[in-house]
Formats: structure tokens, sequence, C-alpha cells
């Protein structure tokens, strides 16, 4: 057995799981306070890394003007979305909702194609690229980068979620949005906050996937990707939504190393999430930690 | 009396699609009242308290609070003018603590935000959560829950829950709370507490509550003005022992034929 091919992959199930993670919470924080699934996730990444690479290498900005440009635009396209597109679906049956989100998935990813063509663009070197290693395996400088991201942002989501005020308004709207407003909470107010964070956070992490793999279409991908997680987690718990990014991570990995080694039927990573999910539905249709529904009689 | 009224109810209409739910609905609250809606169910009590506290938009009518025309506000505008509520069915926040809950809400009166909070000695963000967190105390100790503080809401006993629910409608420290059936489904012994909490509500801290409540016993007891709907209209309105002894009090209870009702339709 190639034990250093697996404890590599593993390493880097685990970070790119982390990465799921952050997104999967971005998934979580929108459905929990607004109750929209949001199929468009994935575009949040798509757009996020586009508009980055385009104020690096179309404007030439340094990165940290073009990171804050991209993170002005996407709070205000995150709201403009909800505005526009979700706040008239207010009270229209769910599958009418995923229906506008698949469409403005269909949408922004062709307009991204319009935009800024059909092949992969590399990110300008932002930070010296070099693989550093640690313990003997090779780690990408930009995975380490990704990890600290990854930790950050879940560390801050816990922060703003459990002490700010903003995030208290949060949890309660998700909770019941009428009492919520009868205790002087503005729901639309926390509707616009949560999808502006959504896109802001998905697009950091479409920058940082960027970097390290390029600008495409496979960055939508990543939302589709994230949906097992989220499902995984239970659709309605931030912390599933890390520990079901991290299993996804890690067993995307493991297949692969699977494969490579011993079946060979080839892209056996791109399937296996979706085979635990299965599984793992079957036994906990609530998914790992959501909330299960149960009345008292 | 010569005082401008607390709360001023002009002529509401509410329908939703061909169902009338309120029809020509007038009232007036003073400062310092207890002041109970009955009717027999389906009346339009808690829809005449959705009218209010923002939660529907009647077609027609005004609703005044505090001299501020506040018909067209949002129900979080008309919170922060000072107006507070409880739901029919429990509506706790389930998975946070009993403090937790009353925490929210104290929400919109915190100044401090994500950015000043962290410089928690220096904005004043620890004066400001100090004396939150002194309300809060006086509000435990005057309901009487400091020994439930820490426990989720959804582990405890129904007529505790409504307690939290309670507490925390009054944690916004209103002028006016409208309480939506506080005794359904409680026994006589928490039926009697809670009798005690509003009247001490009242007469203590100064609140004006608007209630609805089937327990007759509870509305002659502690209310000082009594209102009746009945198929979304006034039937009656006065002190509880005149509007007890009113026929079509009487008659919309036993439901019985009524000439004024239907002259009315």
């Amino acid at each position: 057995m190639n034990t250093e091919l697996l404890l590599q992959l593993t390493v880097n199930g685990l970070i790119v799981g982390l990465l799921y993670g952050v997104i999967a919470m971005c998934f979580v924080l929108i459905y929990k306070s607004t109750q929209v699934v949001n199929f468009a996730q994935g575009e949040f990444l798509l757009i996020g890394a586009w508009v980055c690479w385009a104020t690096l290498v179309w404007l030439d900005l340094p990165f940290y003007i073009g990171f804050l440009l991209t993170l002005g635009f996407m709070t205000v396209f995150g709201i403009i979305i909800q505005a526009v597109f979700l706040r008239p679906m207010i009270g229209e049956p769910i599958i009418s909702v995923i229906m506008v989100t698949i469409g403005l998935s269909m949408f922004f990813q062709s307009l991204m194609k319009w935009i800024f063509g059909v092949s992969a663009e590399s990110y300008p070197q932002v930070f010296e690229t070099s693989t550093i290693t640690i313990a003997g395996l090779n780690i990408e400088l930009a995975y380490i980068l990704s990890l600290i991201f990854s930790v950050v942002m879940m560390v801050g989501f816990y922060w703003f979620f459990r002490y700010s005020r903003l995030g208290l308004a949060m949890r309660a709207t998700a909770f019941d949005q009428q009492v919520a407003s009868s205790l002087g909470i503005s729901v639309s107010k926390v509707f616009a906050a949560s999808w502006a964070i959504s896109a802001m956070v998905s697009a950091t992490a479409g920058i940082v996937i960027g970097m390290v793999n390029g600008v495409s279409d496979a960055l939508s991908f990543i939302g589709i990707k994230v949906f097992p997680a989220v499902i995984l987690g239970g659709l309605d718990s931030i912390v599933g939504g890390v520990v079901g990014g991290v299993i996804i991570g890690v067993l995307e990995n493991l297949a692969e190393f699977i494969d490579s080694q011993y079946l060979h039927i080839g892209n056996l990573y791109t399937i296996a999430p979706f085979y635990i999910l299965l599984i793992i539905l079957t036994i906990k249709p609530y998914g790992l930690f959501g909330t299960k529904n149960i009345e008292r009689i | 009396m010569g005082m401008k009224p607390l709360l001023e109810v002009k002529q509401i209409d509410l329908a939703f699609g061909g169902v009338k739910a309120l029809t020509d609905v007038s009232f007036t609250v003073n400062k310092g009242d207890v002041y109970s809606i009955i009717g027999p169910n389906g009346a339009g009590k808690t829809s005449m308290l959705n009218c209010i506290s923002g939660r529907y938009q009647p077609q027609q009518g005004s609703i005044s609070f505090k001299q501020q025309e506040i018909t067209r506000m949002k129900p979080n505008q008309r919170s922060s003018l000072g107006l507070g509520r409880t739901f029919q069915n429990l509506a706790l926040f389930s998975h946070m603590s009993v403090l937790e809950n009353i925490l929210v809400g104290r929400h919109h009166l915190l100044k401090n935000n994500f950015a000043s909070g962290p410089l928690y000695w220096f904005s004043g963000a620890q004066k400001e959560e100090l004396e939150h967190r002194r309300t809060v105390e006086e509000i435990i100790d005057f309901l009487e829950i400091a020994h439930i503080r820490k426990k989720q809401t959804g582990t405890l006993s129904y007529g505790l829950r409504k307690r939290v629910e309670l507490a925390r409608a009054i944690a916004l420290k209103p002028d006016m709370i409208l309480l939506d059936e506080p005794m359904a489904g409680m026994n006589q012994e928490e039926k009697e507490d809670m009798a005690r909490y509003i009247l001490d509500l009242n007469e203590e801290w100064g609140m004006t509550v608007v209630m609805i409540e089937h327990d007759m016993s509870v509305v002659m007891g502690i209310s000082n003005r009594v209102m009746v709907l009945d198929f979304g209209s006034k039937i009656a309105e006065g002190l509880p022992e005149e509007v007890i002894d009113n026929e079509h009090v009487r008659r919309a209870y036993l439901g019985e034929e009524d000439d004024l009702l239907e002259a009315a339709v």
C-alpha cells in the first residue's frame, strides 16, 4: 500500500473539506434565515473569483484592493439578488423558489462565460507559489492559505452568531419571523444581511480555489458538491455543514486513493460523496445534525 | 377625563379575500388600563391584536399609538415605539436558554454593534451590558424563573414556557403589552400566578395591558374594561359587570339568534 499517497490525499481531503465546510455554512446561513435553498451558491464562488480576477488582470490593481472591491461588489450583489428575485417569492411554494435559484444559477453561469470566455484563466502570482514540505508531505502554500481562511471564517461565524446583535437577530429570525419582528427585529434587514454575508464569504472561497486551480466553470460545480455536505450535516445546522464538508472532502480523496490504487474505475472521486449521502440519509433522514420535526401531541 | 388615550383604534375593516374578519371596530385604551377582548372562537380577537401589532394590515380604518399613526408601520417599528406582545401558541426560541430568549427581547435597545462590542471596556459596551443584565435580572426575579435561567426553553413545562414568553415580551420595556390568551392550557394554580403577574405588571411596572382571554373569572377579576367581539363586530364594551349583563353578549355566547347582529350584516 502506498502510505505516502494515502496520507497526502487525506491531508488534501481535510483542507478541501474545510473549504467545502465554509461554503456549506454560507448555504445553511441562507437556508436558516430565509428558508431558501440556494442552488446558485456555486455561482457566488464563480462570480466572486471572476470579479476579483478582472480587478487584478484588467484593471491591474494590487491584490488587496481588488479583493476589497470584490467583497464590496458581492455585498451589493447579494442584497440585490435577494431584494429583486427572492423577496417577491416570499410565501410562494418552496419548489417555485428552488426553480428561481436554479434559473439564477444557469443565467449567471452563462453570463460569466459570455463576459470572461470559456477557458480557464489563472490568477496572477499573488503569493510566492511554492510547495512546502511538512513531515514529508508536499503541501501547496495556497492550501495552507485556504486552511487559514477556512478556520478564520468558521471561528468568525461562531463568534458572529454567538455574540453579535445581528447574529442573535438572525438566529431569532430563523426560528420564527413573526416573533422576531414583534421583538423589534427588522426581518428584511436580516434577509439582506444573510445574503450579503453568504455572497461575500462564498466569493472569498471562490478566490482561494481560483488561486490554486484557476478560474473556470468548475467553480460553480463546487456549489453542487457542497450540496451533499449540507444535506449530510442537516440542512439547518451550521456545525453540521462544516462536519459534512470535511467528511465529503476526505471521502472524496479516499475514493480517489482506492480508485487509483485498486479499482481503476475512474472518476469514483466524483460519485463517492453521493453514495455516502444516500447511505447516511437512509439511517438518519434529517442528516447528522439536522433538527428533527417532532411535535408534541 | 380629558386624557388622550394611549391606543386609539378607529373603524377597522379587515378581510381575507371574501371573508370579513373585522367590521368597523373602534375602541380606545387609556394609559394604565387592563383591557380585555373577549368573544366566541373565530370572533376576530386575534385578528384585532394582529392589526395592532402589525402582522395584518387592515383594509380600512386607522390605529394610533401614543398619538402617532401606526396603521402602515412594520411590526418591528411598532415594537420600537413601545408595543410588546405574546402569542397564542407558544413561540419561544426553543434552542436557546431562558436567559438568551429574554436577551433577544432587549435586542433593539442595545446600542453597541459588532464593531464596538469587542472594544468592550472602551466603548461603553461593558456598562451597557451590565445595565441590560440588571434589567433582565429584575424580570427574572419578578416572574420567579431564576431556577430555570440556564435551561433550554424546549425542555420546560407549558406553564413555565408561557412565563418565559411573558418575560421576553416585557424585556422590551413596552408601554403597552398585548397578551394573546396568556392563560390558555394552564391549571388553576398557574392561572392565579399569571393573573397576579399581569396585575403587578400593570400596577407596579405601569404597563398598559390589552389581553385576549377565555377564562371569564380572570377577565372579570383583573380587567377594568372589556370589549366583546362577535363575527368580527364589536357588540359590547364597558366595565366587566356591565358587559356580563349585556343581552347581546349572552346571546353571542349561547349562540342564539340576535336581531342586532342580523341588522348589522
